[in-house]
């Protein structure tokens, strides 16, 4: 038996492997704290295409291209690549793989889409159906904002609460076996809706799901959070962590090792990003260009990840729907570190 | 004098706007809507023009002189075609306002392009 | 997990979130609200002395204002005002124009007929509607007050 599922959770006795990662951001990123991660930086967002739709794009291909280059792959050699972005009908991801002659998932996780991924591929690979899987997620400021909020030119004042797509794009490269960090677990999410409307405030609207997904893993791994480096959350921001934490507590959870990557990655004092950075690429990005390459190097020995997404639509929000959340948690465990 | 009137009732005009946004959770669209609804209201019961008279500017640059210069617009259009002028008058104070807008626009969008903020 | 009523989480979200400074917003407001009124009352003091109509210079004001907001927008500081002043840069009419110009820059990409064309009023088309709906519920009133007298 190759992998079983405990409640939520499934557990691979062969765990799946992650064989090489890339990072790449826009300018924002690049002047943030973790600037010296990212594969490949660009300081103008446009990319030089002539749309910000396209520009998302092009953050794909140079993404999967300084995968292909850091892991010395071909497409040939992908099984399958499963990406995801913010844009209407998943059409970042589609126009990047129309260039790429390989068998394409599309996934909608909303800003879930990165550990989505990493999942579904660990889950094919474990089960046989594949050898070496891509997981592909990105995310545009200026491509979310002109579909989500208002054009870029009109002017208007963001609330504290709210929170800046990031403009990146993250990739990992997964096989069936190897040496790499391993993904040890997988726990995909419930959608959890506590009927927030603020459309301004995701982090809160997310909070919800991301603690049910920790509890859940814990209770059914049986392990304990002092057993990780950290317990790391997609783009919760300032308000949706604190909330977070207060929720688990509730629950009778208390966790001292949590980061939340939509605050590690723009400085929170002076970028001017109210309570953080959200968006697909903003797990990703950070995933791919800080935690993985720790957790090669041994700097970190297990990590659990959760990105979390918002389920709404510009339609169900104007409708006075409340926003859904959704996160799916996997736990990564570095080579270096011997089996516990 | 008027330029000093100007500023505050103008200024104070654009604090009701704001007190509005951080106290309420009206958004932005629903503001400027309730500022030209308003205008008609406060200029119809004859409470407006007195502003107008004062603050110059300060009173008809904001949204609600617009509101104000269609109720004026109605009522003129009334004088003038009798119970058409219900129909057109709005639109007529309104036209011109809405076609610089929109040659602005129109130009704005052929000679520019969109901006990242980033 | 345990369930929380919306009144529970609604009260827990509100700690949890950062207050807007209200004070220093509306401060921001009426200084450039203000000295955007205060352009306008210039404008029009020019226009006057220079001989035009009451009415005639009010459109010119107008028809100024809206002309720099269009430039201030298609250059990209108009937004980079409004970060700070709030409803100072949105009540004028320079928030009317703005909002006008900035679908039309924006969609443009979406082309001149269905993109600048048909999304220039997504966001002051409902200022438009409601304001002359107004007027016009506003004018039978009038209408029918004056025939009563």
């Amino acid at each position: 038996m190759e992998c079983c599922k405990r409640g939520d959770t499934l557990f691979f006795d062969t765990p799946p492997i992650i064989q090489g990662f890339a990072a790449v951001g826009g300018k924002k990123e690049s002047e943030g704290p973790l600037k010296d991660h990212f594969d490949l930086l660009f300081e103008d967002n446009t990319l030089g295409e002539e749309t910000w739709e396209k520009a998302e794009s092009a953050l794909q291909r140079y993404c999967i291209e300084q995968l292909l280059k850091k892991t010395d792959c071909s497409m040939d050699g992908v099984d399958y690549v499963l990406a995801g972005d913010l844009q209407n009908q998943c059409t970042a991801s589609a126009y990047t793989l129309r260039g790429l002659d390989v068998q394409f998932l599309g996934l909608y996780g909303a800003c879930s889409t990165m550990t989505e991924g990493i999942g579904v591929a660990a889950s094919l690979l474990a089960g046989g159906m594949a050898n070496r899987i891509v997981a592909l997620a990105s995310s545009h400021f200026c491509a979310a904002e002109r579909q989500f909020r208002t054009p870029l030119e009109y002017g208007g004042k963001r609330t504290p609460t709210a929170q800046w797509t990031v403009t990146g794009a993250g990739a990992v490269m997964l096989c069936r076996q190897g040496s790499g960090v391993a993904v040890n677990a997988v726990t995909f999410g419930r959608v959890r809706d506590f009927q927030v409307t603020d459309i301004t405030n995701m982090g809160a609207a997310m909070a919800p799901a991301a603690a049910e997904t920790i509890l859940r893993y814990f209770q059914d791994s049986g392990k304990s959070p002092e057993q990780f480096d950290g317990i790391y959350t997609g783009d919760l921001g300032d308000v949706g962590s604190q909330l977070l934490l207060e929720l688990l507590h509730q629950n009778g959870l208390d966790i001292q090792n949590h980061f939340d990557c939509g605050t590690m990655i723009y400085d929170m004092q002076t970028q001017q990003v109210q309570a953080g950075g959200s968006g697909c690429g903003c797990s990703a990005s950070v995933l791919a260009g800080k935690l993985l390459p720790e957790l090669q190097a041994g700097v970190k020995k297990r990590i659990l990840m959760l990105s979390t997404g918002a389920l709404m639509s510009t339609t169900s929000v104007l409708q006075g729907e409340s926003i859904p959340g959704i996160a799916h948690l996997v736990e990564l465990v570095s080579p270096k570190e011997g089996e516990r | 004098m008027n330029f000093l009137a100007a500023f505050v009732v103008g200024g104070l005009l654009c604090v009701v706007g704001q007190l509005l946004i951080d106290l309420t959770s009206l958004t932005p669209a629903k503001i400027l809507v309730g500022y030209v609804v308003a205008g008609v209201i406060v200029s119809g019961v004859g409470l407006y023009q007195p502003l107008v008279d004062i603050a110059g500017a300060g009173a008809t640059v904001p949204l609600i002189g617009f509101g104000h210069l269609l109720a004026q617009g109605v009522q003129k259009a009334i004088a003038e075609n009798g119970i058409w002028g219900v129909l057109t008058g709005g639109f007529v104070a309104a036209a011109g306002g809405v076609a610089a807008s929109l040659t602005v626009g129109f130009l704005a969008a052929v000679l520019s392009r969109s901006k990242d903020q980033n | 997990m345990k369930r929380l009523s919306k009144q529970q989480y609604d009260e827990m979200t509100k700690q949890a979130s950062p207050k807007s400074k209200p004070l220093q917003n509306c401060l921001w407001a009426f200084g450039v609200g203000g000295a955007i009124c205060l352009v306008g009352e210039v404008l029009r003091q020019l226009y006057l002395s220079a001989g035009l109509e009451k009415d005639i210079a009010s459109l010119a004001v107008s028809g100024s204002l809206i002309l720099l907001s269009g430039i201030f927008t298609a250059l990209g500081w108009y937004h980079r005002l409004a970060v700070h002043a709030g409803a100072g840069t949105l009540v004028p009419i320079t928030g009317f124009a703005n909002a006008v110009v900035s679908p039309a820059i924006e969609f443009k990409c979406e082309g001149l007929v269905t993109g600048v064309g048909a999304k220039m009023f997504v966001i002051a088309g409902p200022v438009i509607v409601y304001g002359v709906l107004a007027s016009e519920i506003y004018g039978l009133i009038y209408y029918f007050m004056q025939k009563m007298m």
